[in-house]
C-alpha cells in the first residue's frame, strides 16, 4: 500500500531565513499523526506546503503517490486534502446552511453551480447539520455564531467534502472546556476512515488521542514515535527550553492564549 | 538617431512629470492603502494657487518676468494644498479607514466638489499662467535643444526626491512615518500617534500634488479638469511601482514615461498607451506586488 | 394542501413586488408623455448596467471602474449596425468626411443585425474574460483592480477618439434614423424600444436574482468575504471572479445596446472614466448587494440628474459630490438596505422575529480585507 502522504526533502526559506530545512516524513493510509514543536519550528509552513499555499523551493510532496507540489490550492483540495484552520474561518455573511452548501459543490464544474443541489446532496447536507448539532441554527448567519459553533461549522464543511487526508491546525485552540470536549468527539468522528495530520500545542489533548507523534524543530524532524517515548526523549525536553515536560504544557498553553487574542483582533477590523 | 534621443529625453521629461504627480499619491497609498481620487484635483488646486499667486504678488516681487514669484508660488501651492489634504484626512478619510474602495469613491466625490468650486470661482474656460522669462528657450546640447522648462521640472523632481529621502530617513517625523508604514499596531504601542502621522502624511502627499500643479502651469493652460488628464497614468505608476517604496515609484514613473514616448515615436500615442497598459498587466503576472515591494511572510 | 398554499404565499412575498413593478412599467406608455417615456427607457437601460455592477461590486466586492467601457462596447457595436442600416448601403457620413473610400473590413459584418447583436454579447464577454483572467490570476485585488479597469476604459475611449475614420472620433456615431426598418423618430418605435427594455431588464433581473441565490452566488459572496478560504474549500476564485466580471460586462453591454436607439447617438463621452464611476454611485445610492437597490439607485440618481442638472448645473455637481461622500460615509447600505434594516428592526419589535435572519448583508468591510491581503 502506498503512503497517503510523503514529504520528500522539502526546503523553504523566506528572505534567506530557512523555515523548512530538508523536511522528510511520510504518513500511512489511515494514520492519525500528531505534530508538535516549539514556536517557529515550521509547523504551519509545513501545512502551507502540503496545501499549496507556499511552494517548496526544493523537494516534493506526494499525495497518494502523486506529486502535488505544483498544483494550485484548490486543485489540492479537490485531490482530497482538507485543511482546518487555526481560527474558525467560515463565511460570516452566509447562513450556516449556505456555508455548508458552498462547501458541497467543490468538485462541480462552474455551470453546475448555477443549478440546484441534487437530492443526495441535500440529504448529505442535512445529515451533516445533525452531526455537528447545528440543525436548529441552519438559517442563522454564521457570523453570529459562538466561537465553538463556528468551529463545528468549519468541521462540518470539512466533513461534507469527505477528504482522504485531513490537516488540523490547532483544532482546540481558544475553546472553553465544554466546547473542547464536544470538538474532541466531533474530531473522533471525522478521523474515522481517513488519514489525519494534527498540529497541536495542547499537550493534554495530544496525550488523549495521540498514537504517533512527530516533533519538529528548526524546520526538520527531530524525532518520531509513541507519545510516552517522546515525552521522555532528552532531545525533545531540551528543545522545549530544557525544561521538564510538565512545564512544557504550561509554555504551550501560554502560546495558545496569545494566539487566541491576536487573530480575533484582526477579524474585528 | 536624433529622433530617438529626443524621444528618450521627452520620455524622461514625461517620466519626471508623472513622478511629480505620483509621488504624493504613492505616499498616501503606501501608508494608508488609500487611493485618493481627489489627487488630480489637488494638482488642479496647486495650479490655481499659482495662478492667483501670480496675479496677486508678481508685481510686488519684481514682475512676472523675473520669476521670484514662481519660486515662492511653489511653496505657496505646497502649503495650501497640504492644509487642504490635512483637512480632508481629518474630516473624512479617517472615518473610512480599512475600507479602501469606499475611500476611493468618497474622495472622488470630494474631487467633484473641488472641480465645481474651481469652476464657480475661476470659470470653466482654461486660464494661462505666464512663465518666468528665464524658463523660455532651451539649452543647445549639440544635436538637441533641451527646453529649459523641461530641465527645470527634472531638476525640481530630483530636489523633491532628495527632500523626501532626507525627511524619511533623517528626521524624527519621517522615522515615525516609516514606523507606522511598516507596522501600525507596533508603532502605536510604542507611543507613535499614528492618527497624527496619517494626517501629516496625507497632507504631505497633497502638498506634493500642489507642487505638481504649480509645475504643470509651465506646460500649458490650466482648467478645472486639469488633474483628470494625468491621474490615471499616475495610478498606473503606483500599481507598477509597488506600495510604500520611493524607489519603486521613481522607477515606474520613468519606465512608463520613456516607454510611452519611445513607442509613441514609432506608432501613435494611443497605441503607446495601450501597449504600456498591456505590459504593466503582463508584468504584474510575474510580480503582482510591483517593481519594489516590501516583503514579509 | 397547506404546503402548497404556503409555497404560493412565499412566492408572492418573494416575487410580488417584482410582478407589480413589472406591470406598472409595462403600462407606463399609456400614461407618460413621449418625452418622459423616452427618458424612463433610457434610465432603465442604466438599471441593467447597475444590476451587472451590483453583481460584481455588491456581491463580489470587486469595484469595477470599467463598466462604462462595456456599456460603450455594446452601444458602439449596435450603433455600427444602426448606422449601416440608416445609411441604406451608403458609406457612413463620418467616413466620407475623413476621406474613406470604402467600408473597413471589420465594419462589414455589422450590416447583419444578428452579427451585431451577437457581438454585443460576445465582445464584452471576451474582453472581460481575458482581462479578468489575467488580473485575478495574479491575485490583483481591491483598488488595484479598480485602477486597472479604469486605465483600460481610458485607453479605449482615447482610441475611439483617435480613430476618427473608423469610429467617428469625438462626435461618435450620430444620425441614427432607423432600427430593423422602423424609423427611430416614430413614437411607435420608441414605445416598442421602451417595452423591449422593460422586458430585457425583467429577464436580467430574474437571472441575476437566480444567480445570487444559487451556489455560485453564495461562493461569490464567500469570495468577497474571504477569498483564501474559498480557495481552500476547493474552488478557484479566479473562475468565480472572472465569470462574474464577464456577466457584469455583458449586462453593461446590453444596457449600452438598448441605450443607443433610444438616444440616437453614441459618443466616446459616454464611456469615459467619469461616467464609469457615475455608474458606481447608482448602486451605492440604491444599496449594494441588493438587486432592487441597483435598479432603484439607477432610476433615482438619473431622475435627479435630469431634473436638476439642466436648471442648476452648479448645485447638481456639488450635490453629486456630496452624494459620493454621503453614500459611503452615512448610508453604506443605500436606500434599499437602510429601508430593509429599518423594516427588520420594526418587524422585530412587532412580533419578536429574530433580527439576525433579516439583517442585510454588509459588504462594506469585505473590500478592506481583500485589499490587506494584496498589500501584505
Amino acid at each position: 500500500m502506498t503512503n497517503i502522504l510523503e514529504v520528500n526533502k522539502v526546503s523553504v526559506s523566506f528572505d534567506g531565513f530557512t523555515v523548512l530545512n530538508n523536511l522528510d516524513f511520510s504518513m500511512e493510509q489511515g494514520e492519525l499523526r500528531f505534530f508538535i514543536g516549539p514556536n517557529g519550528a515550521g509547523k504551519t509552513t509545513m501545512l502551507d506546503i502540503i496545501t499549496g499555499k507556499t511552494k517548496p523551493q526544493a523537494g516534493e510532496v506526494l499525495f497518494d503517490g502523486e506529486n502535488i507540489s505544483h498544483l494550485g490550492e484548490h486543485r489540492i483540495v479537490q485531490c482530497g486534502i482538507g485543511r482546518k484552520f487555526q481560527t474558525p474561518s467560515i463565511f460570516g455573511s452566509l447562513s450556516v446552511f449556505e456555508n455548508l452548501e458552498a462547501a458541497l459543490g467543490f468538485r462541480d464544474y462552474t455551470p453546475q453551480l448555477f443549478g440546484p443541489m441534487s437530492a443526495e446532496e441535500r440529504d448529505l447536507l442535512h445529515e451533516t447539520l445533525d452531526e455537528i448539532g447545528l440543525q436548529n441554527r441552519a438559517h442563522v448567519r454564521a457570523g453570529l455564531l459562538s466561537h465553538g459553533e463556528k468551529q463545528w461549522l468549519e468541521i462540518g464543511m470539512l466533513l461534507i467534502q469527505k477528504p482522504k487526508l485531513l490537516l488540523l491546525d490547532e483544532p482546540v485552540a481558544g475553546m472553553t472546556r465544554r466546547e473542547r470536549d464536544r470538538t474532541g468527539e466531533l474530531l473522533l468522528d471525522i478521523i474515522k476512515n481517513r488519514s489525519v495530520l494534527v498540529v497541536e500545542h495542547d499537550m493534554e489533548f495530544v496525550r488523549k488521542f495521540a498514537r504517533t507523534v512527530t516533533v519538529l524543530h528548526m524546520g526538520n524532524v527531530l524525532c518520531e514515535g509513541p507519545m510516552d517515548e517522546i515525552q521522555n526523549n532528552p532531545q525533545v525536553i531540551e528543545v522545549y527550553l530544557g525544561k521538564a515536560h510538565d512545564e512544557v504544557r504550561q509554555v504551550s498553553k501560554k502560546q495558545v492564549a496569545v494566539r487566541r487574542t491576536a487573530p480575533q483582533a484582526a477579524a474585528v477590523h | 538617431m536624433v529622433g530617438w534621443l529626443a524621444q528618450g529625453f521627452n520620455g524622461i521629461s514625461l517620466g519626471s512629470i508623472l513622478l511629480m504627480i505620483s509621488l504624493g499619491l504613492a505616499f498616501s497609498f503606501g501608508l494608508m492603502k488609500v487611493i485618493n481620487m481627489a489627487h488630480g484635483e489637488f494638482i488642479m488646486v496647486g495650479a490655481y494657487v499659482t495662478y492667483v499667486f501670480q496675479n496677486t504678488f508678481a508685481d510686488m516681487l519684481g514682475g512676472v518676468e523675473l520669476g521670484l514669484w514662481f519660486i515662492l508660488a511653489i511653496f505657496a501651492a505646497f502649503i495650501f494644498t497640504g492644509i487642504l489634504g490635512i483637512i480632508l484626512e481629518i474630516g473624512l478619510i479617517r472615518y473610512l479607514y480599512g475600507r479602501p474602495l469606499d475611500t476611493l469613491l468618497a474622495t472622488f466625490g470630494v474631487g467633484l466638489v473641488l472641480q465645481q468650486a474651481a469652476r464657480s470661482i475661476f470659470g470653466a474656460p482654461n486660464v494661462q499662467v505666464v512663465s518666468p522669462s528665464w524658463l523660455s528657450g532651451g539649452l543647445n546640447a549639440g544635436l538637441l535643444i533641451l527646453p529649459y522648462k523641461r530641465l527645470f521640472i527634472i531638476a525640481l523632481v530630483i530636489v523633491l526626491i532628495w527632500a523626501i529621502y532626507v525627511y524619511l530617513n533623517r528626521t524624527a517625523a519621517g522615522r515615525r512615518l516609516r514606523a507606522v508604514m511598516q507596522n501600525r499596531e507596533m508603532a502605536s504601542a510604542l507611543g507613535v500617534r499614528s492618527r497624527r502621522v496619517d494626517a501629516l502624511t496625507f497632507g504631505l502627499g497633497a502638498g506634493l500634488a500642489g507642487i505638481a500643479g504649480c509645475v504643470l502651469t509651465l506646460i500649458g493652460p490650466i482648467g478645472p479638469t486639469l488633474g483628470t488628464n494625468y491621474i490615471v497614468d499616475a495610478f498606473m505608476v503606483v500599481v507598477l511601482g509597488g506600495t510604500g517604496s520611493l524607489l519603486g515609484t521613481i522607477m515606474a514613473a520613468l519606465i512608463i514615461g520613456v516607454f510611452n514616448s519611445v513607442i509613441e515615436f514609432s506608432t501613435t500615442a494611443t497605441v503607446a498607451k495601450a501597449l504600456v497598459f498591456v505590459m504593466i498587466v503582463a508584468f504584474l503576472q510575474w510580480r503582482p506586488t510591483g517593481l519594489v515591494a516590501q516583503r514579509s511572510r | 394542501m397547506t404546503s402548497q398554499k404556503n409555497g404560493f404565499r412565499t412566492f408572492l412575498t418573494d416575487w410580488g413586488p417584482f410582478i407589480i413593478w413589472g406591470v406598472i412599467l409595462l403600462l407606463a406608455p399609456m400614461v407618460l408623455s413621449e418625452f418622459r417615456l423616452n427618458l424612463l427607457g433610457k434610465f432603465l437601460t442604466f438599471a441593467i448596467v447597475a444590476i451587472g455592477l451590483d453583481l460584481i461590486w455588491g456581491y463580489g466586492g470587486m469595484l469595477s471602474l470599467g463598466q462604462g467601457l462595456f456599456f460603450g462596447l455594446g452601444a458602439y457595436f449596435f450603433a455600427m449596425h444602426l448606422k449601416l442600416e440608416s445609411g441604406g448601403g451608403r458609406l457612413p457620413d463620418f467616413m466620407v468626411w475623413s476621406g474613406m473610400k470604402e467600408l473597413p473590413l471589420f465594419w462589414q459584418p455589422f450590416a447583419s443585425p444578428v452579427f451585431a447583436i451577437a457581438m454585443v454579447i460576445i465582445g464584452p464577454l471576451i474582453v472581460a474574460a481575458i482581462l479578468g483572467y489575467f488580473v485575478f490570476r495574479s491575485r490583483i485585488q481591491g483598488v488595484y483592480f479598480s485602477i486597472i479597469t479604469q486605465a483600460l476604459t481610458l485607453i479605449v475611449s482615447i482610441s475611439l477618439i483617435g480613430q476618427q475614420p473608423y469610429t467617428g472620433g469625438t462626435n461618435g456615431i450620430t444620425n441614427l434614423s432607423t432600427i430593423f426598418g422602423h424609423s427611430l423618430a416614430d413614437p411607435q418605435t420608441q414605445v416598442g424600444l421602451y417595452l423591449s427594455t422593460v422586458i430585457i431588464l425583467g429577464v436580467i433581473y430574474i437571472l441575476a436574482r437566480l444567480l445570487t441565490r444559487s451556489r455560485f452566488g453564495r461562493l461569490l459572496v464567500a469570495t468577497r468575504d474571504d477569498e483564501a478560504r474559498v480557495r481552500f474549500l476547493g474552488y478557484s476564485p479566479v473562475t468565480i471572479k472572472t465569470t462574474t466580471f464577464a456577466i457584469s460586462a455583458v449586462c453593461a453591454s446590453i444596457g449600452g445596446a438598448l441605450f443607443v436607439p433610444q438616444v440616437g447617438i453614441i459618443s466616446p463621452a459616454a464611456l469615459d472614466v467619469v461616467p464609469s464611476i457615475m455608474m458606481v454611485i447608482w448602486v451605492a445610492v440604491g444599496g449594494r448587494a441588493t438587486l432592487v437597490g441597483a435598479v432603484v439607485g439607477a432610476l433615482l440618481v438619473n431622475a435627479g440628474q435630469s431634473a436638476f442638472s439642466e436648471q442648476f448645473p452648479n448645485v447638481w455637481q456639488y450635490f453629486l459630490g456630496a452624494l459620493f461622500v454621503g453614500a459611503v460615509l452615512l448610508f453604506p447600505q443605500g436606500v434599499v438596505g437602510t429601508y430593509r434594516m429599518a423594516f427588520a428592526r420594526w418587524g422585530a419589535r412587532g412580533d419578536s422575529a429574530p433580527v439576525e435572519e433579516e439583517a442585510p448583508e454588509a459588504p462594506v468591510t469585505g473590500s478592506g480585507r481583500l485589499m490587506q491581503e494584496v498589500v501584505e
